[in-house]
Parts: structure tokens; C-alpha cells; sequence
């Protein structure tokens, strides 16, 4: 498998603050990758530095190319979906005007034809719903909305920042399961970051735990769930 | 209350229409204001100067011999084009500062262009050209002149256009979405900057349009915008300021009131139109400080 | 704050600007001396604005209006209902029977125009950001059509012309002078209160309030009296200004305090720069010179139009707002601390 993104001694600070402290991962085509670690141990800042929200020094390099720094627009446009903290849907607007949003990056009109039919066959709820408010659909289904808006762009990466926050154990099963499905029909490459070691660990391949702003441990995801302190600290056994 | 006319119904439906017609020039320079309020968040306070500017600019297309319509569409293209401008140079260095930086930019903007356009053009009151006849149809008993319907006519089809060009164009879509929230519209791929920059550009063609529909009527002169922006805000904040549809009812529900207050309540007339206008519209806001359609922003203490 | 500068040197730098403005007049033309007496009452109109915008956080784009108010006031107290009826108006039975002295008029405008300031402040209360801006920008406009609409208080359209002032108290000094010296003793009068009451504790609630409502609430600052509070006061500075600008042209009528007055005042608080007492001395010295200036600047040697002036001003204020945040002020404070 080829690297799809790989961070080299990635540093970020929020002003005086320094968020991260130097981190280096790889992200090979086609696999889900998790990123665990304690509130505050920079896993949503590590995202953010990819998708240009945050400034960053060190290397990131996509597809072979480094990434333009604080554009966020440019870093959509290369092919990464962000679905950030919160999701970041545009509540006041339906949901198919957000999936138009979210075809924004590849030329509306003809991607969204394309993609529609292909992302409702995972959610086919979507489709008869498609004129509602999104600020009025349920956490869960906000979630899925996000998730599908980032579909319908066709990314080469999609990057999930804490999908199962507040949302019920079903509810985080049933997205995880489709994120699985998306990875093994078409080879979606997912980073995804989350609290809930154990759903993460189930659907990616492989982890890097980061404690402070740096990686502490990284390995697959059977390996990692035999580790002592992953399990202490992140699994609850 | 005295009234100095009698009474009669097709007088009033008289002084509704021409109301309608004032009040949609209104609407549309208090979408102008609506629009650059939702995505920049400021009030632009130059924009009825910038509509001056661009009237001024028909009016010298005009005097050097093209026709009417075609001097129109070349002005409005010359007003967006300075809009967008107005946003990349002055407005983008800016954007991060406090509104009180923002509204002062654009009050200089204001003494400049006004200054401007009293030196280029000088302070006599100039004559406008209209586009439409100067005679009226009857409808129904009713006596409304061709002006009017085209002043509405033009101002309202130009709010529907641009209503269908956010509804269904992509751009569109992406200019509400950078209205909504900006960031998650960076994350769409949108180049947020210059859909305020559009935004900045469609404001500015919603002016002129206001510019050239007043004209006729207010006459040509430096401050001729002065009292439609006062209306025109007056509008913005009664339908809400963040609300593009409240902007035109406000507009038009403030055309029409302050024709009728002016027609038949003698202590109004003409010259308390303003002031009363004003009056009122405070009272509305003391008691619903968010307007008609605005969202209500509940202040956390 | 202000590093660098110690009291002992704001003190001399206070103590110079006194000397030069009290010995102006042996060096100067009449003429020119006109010119800095308008600079004197733009001085306490900028005050004032600086008050309301500068330390409360309140835009105001009616503060001509307030003058105005002020500036009819004392017209309208000097010519009594004898003169005003001279005039060829019926006069309402408010005024009083014989005129006043120009002077006293001078207080009493301040006070009345403080109180409607207040009343104004109490609505404007609910007003936040764009429609309180809305609030007095209508104000501004409303005006001269309210005083022409209202012929038998303020002589409608053509207006009120005042005796030509003269010192009072048959003191022996030329009328020019005399006018200098009354403006700029009120302007010195009320910088001390301005003084006084930015840095004591009416300035602290003031500037909590400014800097957040919220956290000046729980510190136990009610922002509804400290808010009408400023713009009563401001607003008293305002009619101070205009009974001064209303005795020094001795003529005044509906479009002596127009609109762009109040934007143009709004502007030299800028430039001079916001929350900042000295700066307000530049700003009335931009207010009256820079158009004057930008018509035929002295350099070039070339003469623009008249109408040069405002678009130099709308420019220059633009360029500060882009290019020096803080004003002339703190341009000026960092030049001294180098």
C-alpha cells in the first residue's frame, strides 16, 4: 500500500500555547487509521493542522505533495474532507443543500448527480428527507448527515474528529459500521479521531496514541489492544 | 386629526401604489445593507454613496449619448465591479478588527465618495432621465402612473432574480453557506474571501438600481441618497437585520406608511415624513429590538 | 499604559500647550485667530463624542444634532422674545421676555442639551450596536427638517441671526479675541472634567462596560446608568460646543450642524484616536485645517477645488483606520517613548 499522508515533526501552537509538540504519522491508501488519546493530547489540533484551521510548522505531505498551510479551501480541494468537532453543517440550510455544499469542492451540478445515488444506498433516509432543516434532524442523523456530505465530494481522505460525541452506543455502532462498508467497497481512506478506543479500534486497521502532543504508542489495532497502558488508560480493563 | 383630503378609497389605493413604488426602491437598497451586514457583519455606511456614485455614472453615460437601457446595464456592471473592489482593498485588511474599525472605514468611505462626487460633477442639482412614460394606466377606477409600476417593477424583479440566484445557482448556495458559517464553508472548498467579495459586488448593483429608480423623482445631487439610506436602514432594521426578507417587507411596509402618514395626517406632511417614520420605527425596536423577521439573540448576563 | 511617558512630562508637555494657546493671540492675524476659535469648539464637540464612543463603546453619528440643539438654545436665549419677535416671528411664550447675555447662555446650553442627551440615552438603552447607530444618524437627519417644521421656535429656514458678540462686562478686548478666549477657557474647563471623570471611577465603569457588559454586570456596574449617564454628558459637551459655534458665526439655522457634521466628527475622534483626551486636541486641529489644507496644500503648490477638502478627509481617515489603529495619539506617544 503507498502513503496517502504522512506528518513529519508536526508542530502547532493556539498563541503562547503549544498544542503539538512534533508529530509524525503515516496514513497508507485504503486503510482506517485511529488516532486515540486523552482530551486535550492534541488529537482534534492534529486534524486541524492537516485541513489548514490551524497553522502548523513540519512537514505534511499529501499524495506525495506538501499541503498548503491555513488554507483550508485549498486543502479541500486537494481531496481531503474535514468533519470537524460539532460537525460543521449549516444548519439554517436543508439537507440537500448540504450535500450540494458538500459536491462544492468537484463542480456541483455533475458530482452531485453522480455521487447522490451512490451516498444514499448507505443512507437511504436521507433521500426522503432531503428537503427538512438540517438544524432540526437528530444529533445522530446530523452526524450521518456530515459523514455523507463529506462523501458526496469524493474525498481521497476523510478525516472524522470525534463522530461518536454524544451520540447513543446504537447510533455510534450503526456509523462505524457504514465507515467499514465505505472502506471495504470503494477503499475510502479514514483518519478518525476518538474518545471511545474500543469502536475505534474495532473498525481501524491501525492506532497512534498521542499523550501531549506527541505519539506515545502506534501499532495495530490487535496489538494495541494487548498493551497494558492502552488498556489501563483507554479501553477500561 | 384633520384630514386634507376628502376621503375616498381609489385616493388611497393612489397614495398605496406610489407608496409601493417608493418603498421598493427602499427594499432594495436595504437588501444592499442586508447582504454586506450577513456576511461582513457591519452596517456599510457608504452604500448609499456608492449608489450616488454609480447613478452619476448612468447619468454621464447618458449625457454622452447612450440610450437609457444600455447605459443601465453597463452601470450596474461598473457598480459590481466596484463593490467587489471596495471589499478587497479597503474592507479585507480589516476584516478581523472590531466592527467599531469597519463602520468607521466606511463612514470615511462615505466623506470621500461624497466629497468625490461633488468636485467631479459639481453641486447643482442635475434632471434624470426616466425610462418610463409619464402617464397613467387606470385600473379599476385607480389612477397609478407607468413610473411607478416600473419603478416596482424593475426593483422587485431584481430582488427575484437574485432570490432565485442564491436558491438554485451554485454560487449562490455557496455565498448563503459563507453567511451561515464561514468556517465550515472553508472546509467545503469555498474561497470564503471572495464570496464577500460577491457579496460586496451584489450590493453595490442592488444600489445603483436604487440609484437610478430614485433619481428621477429625488433629482440628481451629492446628497440625494442621503434620506433613502436613512429609509432604506430604517427597513433593514425593521425587517431584521439579518433577514434579506424582512429587508423588503420593511421596505415596502415603510414606503407605504409614510405615504399614507404624509397624505392624509395634516401635523406629518411632507416635511415630518422622516421624523415620524423614525418615531415610530424607534418605538418598534424599543419593544422588538431584533425586528420582524430577525433571529432573536438572547444577550447572556 | 503609557510607558515612557512620566506624569512629570505630561505635565510640562500640559503646561506648554496651555502657554501657546494663551500667548496665540499676540502672533497671530485675526483672521487665524478665527480659525483656532473654531478649533476650541470642535475641541469640546470631540470631547464629548470621545466620551460616548471612545471610553462608553457607544457610536453616535448624531452629534451635530446635539449641537444643534445647544447652538438653538442659546440663540434663541439671547434674542429673548423681544428679538426674536424682531425678526418678524411670533415667539413662543417658553423664552424669555429680554435677551441674555451671550455668555450665560453658554451653561445653560450644556444643561439643557445634557438632559435631552439623557432622555435620549434612556431608549437608545435598548439599542444596541447598528440601531443605536441608526437611532442617531436618524436623529441627525430629522433635525433640520423638525426646526424648519417648527417656524415659531426656531425661525424656520432663513434662520436666526444674533447680535454681533461683544466681551461683556465692558472689558476692553477686541471681539475676535474676546470669542478665542471664552472658547477656549470653556475647552479648558471641561478637558478638566473630562479629566476628572475618565480616570476616577465613573471612567473605570465606563471603559467595563466597554470591554465587556457582561463581566461589568457581575463586578457590580449597572450599565444602564453609566450608559445614559455618558450620553447625557456627552451630549452636554455637544451643546456647550454648539452655543459657542452658534455665538461665534452669531447666525445659526436648520443646516448649521448638517449630517456630514456629525460623520466628519466621528472621523477627527478617530484620527485623533479613540479613548485618548490629547488626542482630541489633534483631532479638532484635522477637523478645521485638513480640508482647509487639502484645497491648496502648501507644498505642492497647486490648487484643488473645494470640494477637495472632504475627499482628502474620507482618504486620511481611512488611512488610519488601515495603517495606525490607535489614532494620532498613539502614534505620537510612540514617537516620544523612542
Amino acid at each position: 500500500m503507498s502513503t496517502l499522508l504522512e506528518l513529519r515533526g508536526v508542530e502547532a501552537r493556539y498563541g503562547p500555547i503549544k498544542a503539538l509538540h512534533g508529530v509524525s504519522l503515516t496514513v497508507a491508501d485504503g486503510e482506517i487509521v485511529a488516532l486515540l488519546g486523552a482530551n486535550g493530547a492534541g488529537k482534534t489540533t492534529t486534524l486541524r493542522a492537516v485541513s489548514g484551521t490551524v497553522r502548523h510548522s513540519g512537514q505534511i505531505v499529501f499524495e506525495g505533495k506538501q499541503i498548503a498551510r491555513g488554507k483550508p479551501d485549498a486543502v479541500a480541494r486537494a481531496g481531503i474532507a474535514h468533519v470537524p468537532e460539532g460537525r460543521g453543517l449549516f444548519t439554517q440550510l436543508t439537507v440537500w443543500e448540504n450535500l450540494r455544499m458538500g459536491a462544492y469542492v468537484r463542480g456541483e451540478r455533475r458530482t452531485l448527480r453522480l455521487e447522490a445515488p451512490r451516498v444514499f444506498k448507505y443512507f437511504p433516509w436521507l433521500e426522503r428527507r432531503r428537503d427538512q432543516q438540517a438544524g432540526t434532524l437528530s444529533g445522530g442523523e446530523q452526524q450521518m448527515l456530515a459523514l455523507a456530505r463529506a462523501l458526496v465530494g469524493r474525498p481521497r481522505l476523510l478525516m472524522l474528529d470525534e463522530p461518536s460525541l454524544g451520540l447513543a452506543p446504537t447510533v455510534v455502532q450503526e456509523l462505524f459500521r457504514i465507515v467499514k462498508e465505505l472502506n471495504a467497497d470503494d477503499g475510502l481512506t479514514v483518519l478518525v479521531v476518538e474518545q471511545n478506543a474500543n469502536v475505534a479500534l474495532d473498525a481501524a486497521a491501525r492506532a497512534y496514541v498521542l499523550e501531549v502532543g506527541q505519539v506515545a504508542i502506534e501499532g495495530d489495532s490487535a496489538e494495541l489492544r494487548r498493551h497494558e497502558g492502552v488498556r489501563k488508560s483507554y479501553l477500561g480493563y | 386629526m384633520t384630514l386634507p383630503l376628502a376621503f375616498t378609497w381609489t385616493e388611497f389605493a393612489q397614495q398605496v401604489t406610489s407608496g409601493l413604488a417608493a418603498g421598493a426602491i427602499y427594499a432594495s437598497l436595504a437588501l444592499a445593507l442586508v447582504l454586506i451586514y450577513q456576511t461582513t457583519n457591519v452596517v456599510n455606511f457608504a452604500q448609499g454613496e456608492m449608489a450616488t456614485f454609480t447613478t452619476y455614472i448612468a447619468w454621464t453615460l447618458m449625457h454622452h449619448g447612450v440610450g437609457y437601457w444600455p447605459a443601465f446595464v453597463l452601470t450596474l456592471l461598473i457598480a459590481f465591479g466596484a463593490g467587489v473592489t471596495v471589499e478587497r482593498v479597503l474592507i479585507r485588511p480589516v476584516e478581523h478588527r472590531p466592527e467599531i474599525v469597519i463602520v468607521i472605514l466606511t463612514i470615511g468611505l462615505f466623506i470621500a465618495i461624497n466629497g468625490l462626487v461633488g468636485w467631479i460633477f459639481g453641486p447643482e442639482v442635475k434632471a434624470f432621465e426616466s425610462p418610463f412614460p409619464n402617464r397613467s394606466v387606470v385600473v379599476g377606477g385607480v389612477s397609478i402612473s407607468i413610473q411607478d409600476i416600473g419603478t416596482f417593477g424593475v426593483c422587485l424583479g431584481t430582488v427575484v432574480a437574485l432570490w432565485l440566484f442564491f436558491r438554485l445557482t451554485t454560487l449562490g448556495l455557496a455565498m448563503r453557506a459563507v453567511a451561515f458559517n464561514p468556517g465550515a464553508s472553508r472546509l467545503m472548498g469555498v474561497r470564503v474571501g471572495w464570496m464577500l467579495a460577491l457579496g460586496w459586488g451584489f450590493a453595490a448593483v442592488l444600489g445603483a438600481i436604487a440609484g437610478m429608480m430614485a433619481a428621477p423623482t429625488v433629482f440628481l445631487d451629492p446628497d440625494m441618497m442621503l434620506v433613502v439610506l436613512v429609509y432604506a436602514f430604517a427597513a433593514a432594521v425593521l425587517g431584521g437585520i439579518d433577514s434579506p426578507v424582512g429587508a423588503v417587507v420593511g421596505g415596502l411596509l415603510i414606503g407605504v406608511v409614510i405615504n399614507l402618514l404624509g397624505a392624509y395626517v395634516d401635523f406629518v406632511g411632507q416635511e415630518l415624513r422622516l421624523p415620524t417614520a423614525l418615531a415610530i420605527l424607534l418605538i418598534v425596536l424599543v419593544i422588538r429590538p431584533s425586528g420582524l423577521f430577525g433571529r432573536v439573540v438572547v444577550r447572556k448576563v | 499604559m503609557r510607558r515612557g511617558i512620566t506624569p512629570a512630562f505630561r505635565g510640562l508637555l500640559l503646561a506648554a500647550t496651555v502657554l501657546l494657546i494663551a500667548l496665540l493671540p499676540r502672533f497671530t492675524s485675526e483672521f487665524r485667530l478665527g480659525q483656532f476659535t473654531y478649533v476650541g469648539i470642535y475641541f469640546v464637540a470631540l470631547l464629548g463624542l470621545n466620551i460616548l464612543t471612545g471610553y462608553s463603546g457607544q457610536i453616535t453619528l448624531g452629534h451635530a444634532a446635539f449641537m444643534a440643539i445647544g447652538g438653538y438654545t442659546a440663540a434663541l436665549l439671547i434674542l429673548g422674545q423681544s428679538g426674536f419677535e424682531l425678526l418678524g416671528h411670533q415667539a413662543s411664550g417658553v423664552l424669555p421676555q429680554h435677551g441674555m447675555r451671550a455668555i450665560f447662555t453658554i451653561p445653560i446650553a450644556g444643561l439643557i442639551t445634557g438632559v435631552i442627551g439623557c432622555l435620549f440615552g434612556i431608549p437608545a438603552l435598548r439599542l444596541a450596536g447598528v440601531s443605536l447607530a441608526l437611532a442617531t444618524l436618524a436623529v441627525s437627519v430629522s433635525l433640520p427638517a423638525l426646526a424648519k417644521r417648527f417656524e415659531h421656535l426656531t425661525g424656520g429656514g432663513g434662520g436666526l441671526s444674533l447680535p454681533l458678540p461683544h466681551a461683556p462686562f465692558g472689558w476692553d478686548v477686541s471681539s475676535p479675541h474676546w470669542l478665542y478666549y471664552e472658547a477656549w477657557v470653556c475647552a479648558g474647563i471641561l478637558f478638566v472634567v473630562a479629566w476628572l471623570l475618565v480616570r476616577g471611577r465613573v471612567g473605570r465603569a465606563w471603559r467595563a462596560i466597554r470591554d465587556g457588559e457582561v463581566a461589568a454586570v457581575s463586578s457590580g456596574v449597572s450599565p444602564a446608568v453609566y450608559k445614559t449617564l455618558a450620553f447625557g454628558i456627552s451630549a452636554a459637551y455637544a451643546g456647550v460646543a454648539g452655543a459657542l459655534f452658534a455665538i461665534q458665526v452669531s447666525y445659526i439655522n436648520p443646516d448649521t450642524f448638517p449630517v456630514t457634521l456629525s460623520l466628519l466628527l466621528l472621523a477627527s475622534v478617530v484620527i485623533g484616536g479613540l479613548s485618548s483626551l490629547s488626542g482630541v486636541i489633534v483631532g479638532a486641529l484635522v477637523l478645521e485645517f485638513l480640508p482647509i489644507y487639502a484645497q491648496s496644500p502648501p507644498i505642492l503648490h497647486f490648487h484643488f477645488a473645494k470640494q477637495a477638502g472632504p475627499v482628502v478627509f474620507g482618504i486620511t481617515l481611512m488611512l488610519i483606520v488601515l495603517l495606525i489603529p490607535g489614532g494620532a495619539a498613539s502614534l505620537l506617544g510612540r514617537i516620544i517613548r523612542r
